[in-house]
């Protein structure tokens, strides 16, 4: 365990609930159908609202009449945006991430002027129940006059078509660059050869199970506004919504995040349905409630994704990779989202140095805007697009060169001593074993025999295929003075508070917030190990910024190392401070006292001791404290790390595919992820299991398609294949773990690695299987179709 | 507006209600009765998430009527645990993991615990099989069908 925190001793040394698979206390809530999500809230007197969407993907809006669905029984008011433009609010939902040259059009919560993509809020109807308001919603009519619209992000820029938005005539909101261009051409010119990809890596949509939904109920007598939402980051929320959007100072907004159903990037984003709800609130003094049905998730919730690339990757002979181009167009859909603009540009280019060193990389990304929903972070964010593209390339070049792709890999890898090691793409990586873990992953599959048996395969007809993914993740988006640099408009920290009470039980205040990660066993674990207390005495309270002062939220997996060493940070001062006070009481100098499992003792003499619980209560009491020492035992943190951490792994699937039939089968699915040290290897191991299934989904299966009218096809659950129980094999699982020197706990974090690998991994399975045919790439999702056509003139 | 007096039993108590006649059992059962556990995912009968039991069966209560299960015995998650103790498979899902946010999680139960009642020994095969309408975004399943199985042995055990 490193320990970078110089406050002391790491408690997390000596043993116990650090580091052991215990089970979640949050599951019983959720195992017998108490626990409770925002729908399952009701309060005296709500009110339902449903919310009038545009049908088309590009329309000004002529005339809307609202007289119809506002006389209908039930009905309590109905807005469009003129309304909300009355009422003096801000009335704007901002980006949270600049760019140079951004071009920023206006995003308002409910659309005046044009529709911009399908389902754009045009109006909304409160009712007395949600029957009523969505009844109500097919009575409002709106005129439109239809505009010529476009989905594809080149096409966006360079066909001549009407602008998204009048501001940005070639529908280019940013052109982003990163890396050294002569550098690279130079790599280029000198290298022996050159392999290119071509590719796209489709949008995908979240699909969280839990649509997103909100319950606003805004108090007339105080000014103040209590918004119960699907929410991952609850503070993020309240300082958007607050100046940017309703003109509320913060300490009016009290934001609610109870049990969140799943998010995976979903639910970070401030989009205008959830600030409808608080302004119809506002407007009418009752309880407001919004529930999403899930054909309405499909057209709002942010979907990810959405690049189309050309990769170049320039190597010698002797399989030493000189350097990387890569040239993208990422769709950002109609408006831009709060990281939209982050994601395609420094979260992507700068992890296209995957595991590898490369001394010259160059990227160019132009973000468009589209008639499309707009794009934002999705499990894995721009890390998941950048190492798809390195990890292709690779392939790619492992073919020009006729090399064994996982020699080729082996042959780049940045070595363990190289750390820390600065990419030509802009990072400086934290730690890693990477070599380690891909033996360990190969040995799984015993690699080499396997090749034997595919050759044998081969002469049967039998298609086996091979896929290597390794990975490389900035996690733990930080620290804030840098992300302020590259754009950011928030920070990068987090905060908690740890406090004892006079019992001796602890409570954690977090400002990370849990959408079924574990944070309140994991978080437990760390304050216990920390104060010597058990588990059982540990509470964690998170999603409630009346509770919980300040925070950043959950997102890019920076929970476990931002959020987790926030909490250590604060626990370890709390200890010092029962220190200073076992001290005092035990009549002996500070230096002189140790600590084990909660115990406190002066050195040599064993028998003069105090329980840390019993300096707690000593605490409270305040009789007989050190001089000028104020009484209790809390400490508010806010940790704002020197660095991201940088989880990787190496993950390999063997899939058996069928020529005839395109059928795919995953055979063997192998994961070996390094997240430093180890929280909790049971709920480590779920993050990955469900990150593999994402990744696979995403390969496999998932794909956001629009058809030629532009109208969203996937917009039902029937259309858009989420993976089921029948569709995924077993994981087989392992761990490596080096340490992050960057952080106080030694974790890196997990919650996308999994997505990060798991596409390229299978993708790369399933060329190799089908390498006899001359086929190199195919784009996702591969389906049954794509390898039959694919491999159609081979047959 | 016509509505209708239906009366359904859940979880063993007896429920005399006013519905309309599009309200769907799953919305009777949340907000008229206040059983919130079984959850909306998708209101089409794909996801799985709002199933419960009716007369022994598990259906996807979003494409049940109220009035259609006027006279009958409705089991929800609310009443797999037995005097606030985890039934067996419930305890299964904590201990294998088998449940990340929980919102597929009474559903998955519903399907799982009907499952069990029949299946004698069930393969991996058939449990992915037997959850196959139930959709999981968290967990990629694997815990699932573990805690499933564990199960499943348990009982084998006790007969
Ligand atoms: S909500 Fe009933 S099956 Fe999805
Ligand atoms: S546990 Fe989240 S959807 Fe299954």
């Amino acid at each position: 365990m490193s320990d970078a925190d110089s406050s002391g001793e790491s408690g997390a040394d000596s043993g116990g609930a650090f580091g052991s698979a215990i089970e979640r206390g949050e599951d019983v809530p959720l195992l017998t159908g108490s626990g409770d999500y925002t729908d399952d809230i009701s309060l005296r007197g709500t009110t339902h609202l449903a919310i009038r969407r545009s049908d088309h993907a590009h329309a000004r809006i002529e005339r809307i009449d609202t007289s119809d669905a506002a006389a209908m029984d039930g009905v309590v008011a109905v807005y469009t945006g003129e309304d909300v433009v009355e009422s003096g609010v801000p009335n704007t939902i901002p980006t949270a991430w600049d760019l140079p040259g951004l071009v920023q059009p206006q995003y308002r919560m409910l659309a005046t002027d044009k529709v911009r993509h399908e389902g754009t809020a045009v109006a909304a109807v409160v009712a007395e129940t949600p029957h009523v308001a969505h009844d109500a919603l097919e009575r409002i009519a709106v005129e439109y006059e239809p505009l010529e619209h476009v989905t594809d992000p080149v096409e966006a820029v360079e066909r001549d078509v009407p602008p998204v938005h009048e501001e940005a005539a070639d529908n280019v909101a940013f052109d982003f660059e990163l890396g050294e261009e002569e550098a690279t051409d130079e790599a280029f010119a000198d290298a022996d050869r050159v392999a290119t990809v071509d590719l796209r890596q489709p949008r995908i949509i979240p699909n969280a199970m839990e649509p997103r939904a909100a319950l606003a109920d805004w108090e007339d007598a105080t000014g103040k506004l209590r918004l119960w939402m699907t929410s991952q980051n609850p503070h993020l929320h309240r300082m958007l919504l607050s100046a940017g959007t309703l003109g509320l100072p913060e300490n009016k907004i009290q934001v609610i995040a109870p049990e969140v159903g799943g998010g995976f990037g979903s639910k970070i984003y401030h989009y205008p349905d959830e600030a409808v709800t608080a302004w119809c609130s506002m407007q009418l003094g009752r309880p407001v409630k919004w529930q999403a049905t899930r054909s309405e998730s499909y057209l709002t919730d942010c979907h990810g994704r959405d690049h189309v690339t050309t990769g170049e990757i320039a190597l010698d002979d002797d399989g030493t990779i000189r350097g990387v181009r890569v040239e993208t167009h990422a769709g950002l859909g109609a408006q831009l989202s709060q990281f939209g603009t982050a994601t395609p540009s420094y979260l992507y280019a700068t992890v296209l140095s995957g595991q590898y060193a490369i001394p010259a990389i160059h990227c160019r990304v132009v973000g468009a805007f589209t008639n499309t929903t707009p794009v934002d972070a999705y499990r894995g964010a721009g890390r998941a697009e950048g190492i798809y593209v390195i990890e292709r390339l690779v392939d790619a070049g492992a073919r020009e060169l006729e090399m064994d792709p996982a020699e080729l890999r082996r042959r780049n890898l940045v070595p363990p001593d190289e750390f820390p090691y600065e990419s030509a793409a802009a990072l400086v990586y934290d730690s890693g074993e990477y070599e380690r873990a891909m033996d360990l992953a190969l040995e799984h599959v015993d690699y080499d025999d396997l090749r034997e048996r595919q050759r044998e395969l081969r002469d049967e007809d039998r298609y086996i295929g091979i896929g290597i993914g390794n990975f490389v993740e900035s996690a733990g988006l930080s620290p804030s003075g840098l992300a302020g640099d590259l754009g950011a408009q928030a920070g990068g920290w987090e905060s908690s508070i740890v406090r004892f009470d006079s019992t001796g039980s602890v409570t954690v205040l977090a400002g990370t917030a849990d959408q079924g990660q574990g944070h309140r066993t994991t978080y437990a674990q760390i304050a216990a190990e920390e104060l010597g207390v058990s588990v059982d005495d540990v509470d964690v309270v998170e999603g409630d910024t009346d509770r919980i002062p300040q925070g950043m939220g959950t997102y890019g997996s920076r929970s476990a190392s931002v959020g987790g060493g926030s909490i250590a940070r604060g626990a370890r001062e709390v200890r010092e401070k029962a220190r200073r006070i076992a001290a005092h009481q035990l009549e002996a100098s500070v230096d002189d006292i140790e600590f084990e499992d909660g115990e406190f003792r002066v050195a040599g003499a064993p028998d003069r001791s105090l329980h840390i619980q019993t300096i707690a209560h000593e605490a409270y009491l305040g009789h007989d404290l050190p001089e000028g020492m104020d009484p209790g035992l809390e400490e508010t943190n806010f940790y704002d790390p020197e660095n991201f951490t940088y989880p990787f792994g190496t993950h390999v699937a063997v899939v058996e595919v069928d020529p005839e039939t395109g059928d795919i089968e995953i055979r063997r699915y192998v994961a070996v992820d390094d997240c430093g040290e180890i929280i909790n290897p049971m709920i480590v191991e779920g993050q990955v299991h469900g990150g593999i299934a994402q990744g696979i989904g995403a390969a496999l299966y998932e794909g956001a398609a629009y058809d030629d009218d532009e109208h969203l096809q996937t917009r039902r659950m029937d259309e858009y294949a989420v993976p089921h129980s029948t569709q995924l094999p077993d994981f087989e699982t392992d761990s490596t773990v080096t340490p992050s020197p960057h952080n106080p706990l030694g974790v890196k974090g997990v919650g996308e690695s999994a997505t990060i690998a798991a596409t390229p991994t299978i993708v790369s399975a399933v060329a190799d299987a089908l390498e006899p045919f001359g086929v190199d790439h195919l784009d996702m999702p591969i389906t049954p179709e794509s390898v039959w056509r694919a491999t159609e003139g081979d047959r | 507006m016509t509505t209708h007096g239906i009366s359904v039993t859940v979880n063993g108590e007896q429920h005399d209600l006013t519905v309309r006649p599009r309200t769907l059992l799953v919305t009777a059962l949340r907000e008229e009765l206040g059983y919130t556990g079984a959850n909306v995912g998708c209101e089409t009968g794909r996801c799985g998430a709002c199933t419960v039991r009716e007369n022994g069966e598990t259906i996807k209560s979003c494409t049940r009527l109220a009035v259609q299960a006027d006279g009958s015995e409705i089991e929800t998650v609310e009443g797999l645990a037995d005097d606030g103790d985890l039934s067996a498979l419930q305890k299964q899902f904590q201990e294998q993991h088998g449940l990340q946010c929980g919102y597929c999680t009474p559903g998955m139960l519903m399907s799982a615990d009907t499952f069990l009642r029949e299946a004698d020994d069930p393969s991996r095969e058939e449990i992915r099989e037997a959850i196959e309408g139930n959709l999981c975004r968290c967990t990629g399943y694997q815990n699932i069908v573990d805690a499933i199985e564990a199960a499943a042995e348990q009982s084998g055990e006790h007969r």
